[in-house]
C-alpha cells in the first residue's frame, strides 16, 4: 500500500490530494479510484485528476473541508490496488513532412534516424493519465525515455489541431489550434474533441493508446 | 401574449460574448468552466429582469458597444456602466429598465476609460439569450470555439434570439427601478483588495517572496484576458527550482511562472497547470477581480478558510436579501431553474 496523500486546500471550495513523487501508473490508478469514489460523496460535485494528484471540488455548505479530509484519509487504504481497465484506442498518424515539421529535430536530438523515431514512437503502448490543459488533451504515460526531447525555446503561436508532439518526457496530441512548444512529429486525422458528440472527448483516463503509422515522410 | 424578441449587435466593443454561470462537471475532460467572470453581477442583472439566475446574458469588455433591441423587452446592466445610455437616458448599474422596440443601448467609448471606469459589464435581457446549450451551458468557450453564439465572440450585425420572458407585458413595461449595486472598499491608493488563501506551493517561495505577495500594490497588465489577470511587480522567487506535475487550477488560482510575475487564473483558464500555486483568491472576491481595471492596482490579503467561508456566506446572504426585497415589491423571482444537466457553482 502506498503512502497516504498530502492534503491541501485549493481555495475555499476545493481540496488537493497529492501523492508522493514519482508519478507511477500504480499511483495514478489509485487516483482514478479515489476520483470515482469521491464523486459519490455528499457535497463533492466535481473531481479533477492531475498527474499523481486529485482535486475535489466541493460545496462547503454541504460538507466541510475537515470532514472531507477525514473521508479521503479513511477511504485511501481501501482503494489501494483498484485499477481501471481502459479501452485500447488506435490513433493513425502521418509522421514527418508538413504534418510533423520537427521530426528531424527530434531525430537530431536523440541521435536516432527519423525512421527509428517513428518506429519507437509507434511501437510503444501509452496510458492516458488524465485529460487537462485543453478540451480532450490527454497526458500520456509511456513515451520511450530515449525519445524525450526538450520543448522549443520559442513556442509556436498556433500549432495545427490534431498535431502529435513530444515535449520533454511526454507525448501528446493537440486537440485544437493552440499555442504550444512541443516538437511536432506528426498529425492524426482523428478528432480528439467534438463538443456536439454525446461523448465529446475521444480519450478517457485509463485508456491505452497506440499510434499507428499511416504514412511517414522521412 | 409573451413573445420572444431579438437583439442586434451594432458594435460589439473590444470583446462581447454570450455567457451564463458556466459549464460545470467537465473539467475532467479538459473543458474549462468559463461563464460570466462576475457571477454575482450576472445573477443580479438576471433577477432584475425576472430571469432565473443562470440565464445567458452578454459579457462586454471596456464599453464601446451598441446594441439594438428589436422588440419591447426589459434589461439590466451589472458591472461598470461606461456611461451607458438607452437612447440618451442614463442606464445605471443594477437598474431594471423597460425597453421599447428599436431602442439602442450605448456604452461609452473605451478611450474614455480611466482607472476608475473599470473593465467589464454584464447585460441581462428578459428571457435570456436563447442560444442552444452545448455541454450543459450557453457560455461561449472562446478558446475551443463552441457554445454561445456560433462558438465565437460577437460581431457587428449579429442577431441574437431571446427566450420567452418570465415577465408579463405589464411587468416588462413597468417603470424603471434599481438596487444598490455591490461595491468594494478601495484602498487609499485606489487598489482593489482581494482576499487570498495560501496555495499548495506557498511554502516553496522564499520568505521575501511571501512578504512581497502580501505587501505589493500589483499592477494589472493590459495582457490580461478571460484566461487570466496578469500582474506586474517584484519577481516572486522560489527557494529552489522544483519540477511540478500537472495539477488542477481553478478560477482565482495565483500561479507563478518562471518570470516570477503572478497570473491570477480566470474562468477561461486551462483546467490543469504546471506552475506553482502561491495562493487562491476566495470565491467571494472573484467578482472584484473580474472588474478590476487594466493598469489599475491589486492588493492581496491573506485570509484563512473560516474567514473565506464567512465572506461567501455574506455574499449568499446579500443575494437572498435581494431576492426578498424584489419579492416584497411584487417582482417575480423565478425558482432556481437551470437547464437540464447544468449545475451552478460559483467557483
Amino acid at each position: 500500500m502506498t503512502q497516504a496523500p498530502r492534503l491541501h486546500a485549493l481555495g475555499d471550495a476545493a481540496l488537493l490530494c497529492e501523492l508522493p513523487a514519482p508519478a507511477t501508473l500504480a499511483q495514478q490508478q489509485q487516483i482514478w479510484a479515489l476520483a470515482s469514489e469521491a464523486l459519490q460523496w455528499r457535497g463533492v460535485h466535481e473531481v479533477l485528476p492531475g498527474m499523481n494528484n486529485l482535486s475535489l471540488l466541493f460545496d462547503p455548505e454541504e460538507v466541510d473541508a475537515a470532514e472531507l479530509e477525514m473521508q479521503v484519509l479513511s477511504a485511501w487504504p481501501q482503494l489501494a490496488g483498484m485499477a481501471i481497465e481502459g479501452r485500447e484506442i488506435r490513433i493513425p498518424v502521418a509522421y514527418g513532412g508538413e504534418d510533423g515539421p520537427d521530426l528531424t529535430e527530434v531525430a537530431a536530438h536523440t541521435g536516432l534516424a527519423p525512421a527509428e523515431v517513428v518506429r519507437r514512437h509507434s511501437e510503444a503502448e501509452y496510458v492516458v493519465y488524465l485529460l487537462g490543459f485543453l478540451p480532450g488533451f490527454a497526458f500520456l504515460g509511456g513515451l520511450p525515455p530515449e525519445l524525450a526531447t526538450p520543448r522549443r525555446a520559442e513556442p509556436r503561436v498556433a500549432v495545427p489541431a490534431r498535431s502529435v508532439g513530444i515535449g520533454g518526457a511526454q507525448t501528446g496530441i493537440y486537440p485544437l489550434v493552440s499555442p504550444g512548444g512541443w516538437r511536432l512529429i506528426g498529425r492524426t486525422p482523428l478528432e480528439l474533441f467534438d463538443p456536439r458528440a454525446a461523448e465529446p472527448t475521444l480519450l478517457r483516463p485509463g485508456d491505452r493508446v497506440r499510434f499507428v503509422v499511416e504514412s511517414a515522410k522521412l | 401574449m409573451r413573445v420572444a424578441g431579438v437583439l442586434t449587435v451594432l458594435r460589439p466593443g473590444l470583446l462581447a460574448s454570450v455567457q451564463d454561470l458556466g459549464r460545470y462537471g467537465h473539467r475532467q475532460q479538459g473543458i474549462c468552466p468559463g461563464g460570466a467572470l462576475d457571477a454575482l453581477g450576472l445573477t443580479l442583472a438576471n433577477r432584475l429582469v425576472g430571469n432565473c439566475d443562470g440565464a445567458a446574458g452578454l459579457e462586454l469588455t471596456l464599453g464601446g458597444c451598441e446594441i439594438r433591441f428589436d422588440a419591447p423587452t426589459r434589461i439590466a446592466l451589472a458591472g461598470d456602466d461606461f456611461g451607458a445610455r438607452l437612447d440618451g437616458a442614463p442606464l445605471w448599474p443594477c437598474w431594471s429598465v423597460p425597453v421599447q422596440a428599436g431602442q439602442v443601448l450605448r456604452l461609452g467609448p473605451a478611450n474614455e476609460w480611466s482607472a476608475k471606469a473599470g473593465l467589464r459589464s454584464w447585460l441581462a435581457v428578459a428571457g435570456g439569450i436563447d442560444v442552444p446549450p452545448v455541454i450543459g451551458s450557453r457560455s461561449t468557450d472562446l478558446k475551443a470555439g463552441f457554445g454561445g453564439h456560433l462558438g465565437r465572440a460577437l460581431k457587428k450585425g449579429d442577431r441574437l434570439s431571446l427566450g420567452i420572458p418570465k415577465l408579463d407585458a405589464a411587468r416588462l413595461a413597468q417603470r424603471a427601478f434599481g438596487l444598490r449595486a455591490p461595491e468594494w472598499e478601495q484602498d487609499a491608493d485606489g487598489a482593489v483588495a482581494l482576499r487570498v488563501m495560501r496555495g499548495p506551493e506557498f511554502e516553496q517561495f522564499t520568505l521575501a517572496a511571501r512578504e512581497q505577495l502580501w505587501g505589493t500594490a500589483w499592477r494589472i497588465t493590459p495582457q490580461s484576458n478571460r484566461m487570466g489577470t496578469r500582474l506586474d511587480g517584484p519577481e516572486l522567487k522560489r527557494k529552489r527550482h522544483m519540477d511540478m506535475l500537472s495539477s488542477a487550477v481553478i478560477p482565482g488560482t495565483i500561479q507563478v511562472p518562471p518570470s516570477g510575475q503572478p497570473i491570477i487564473l480566470m474562468g477561461d483558464a486551462q483546467t490543469t497547470g504546471g506552475y506553482p500555486r502561491i495562493g487562491v483568491v476566495i470565491r467571494a472576491d472573484l467578482w472584484k477581480l473580474a472588474r478590476a481595471p487594466l493598469d489599475g492596482r491589486l492588493r492581496l490579503a491573506e485570509i484563512d478558510a473560516t474567514a473565506a467561508l464567512q465572506a461567501w456566506a455574506a455574499q449568499r446572504h446579500y443575494l437572498a436579501q435581494v431576492g426578498q426585497s424584489l419579492a416584497a415589491a411584487g417582482w417575480p423571482v423565478p425558482a432556481h431553474n437551470p437547464p437540464e444537466g447544468e449545475r451552478h457553482h460559483a467557483d
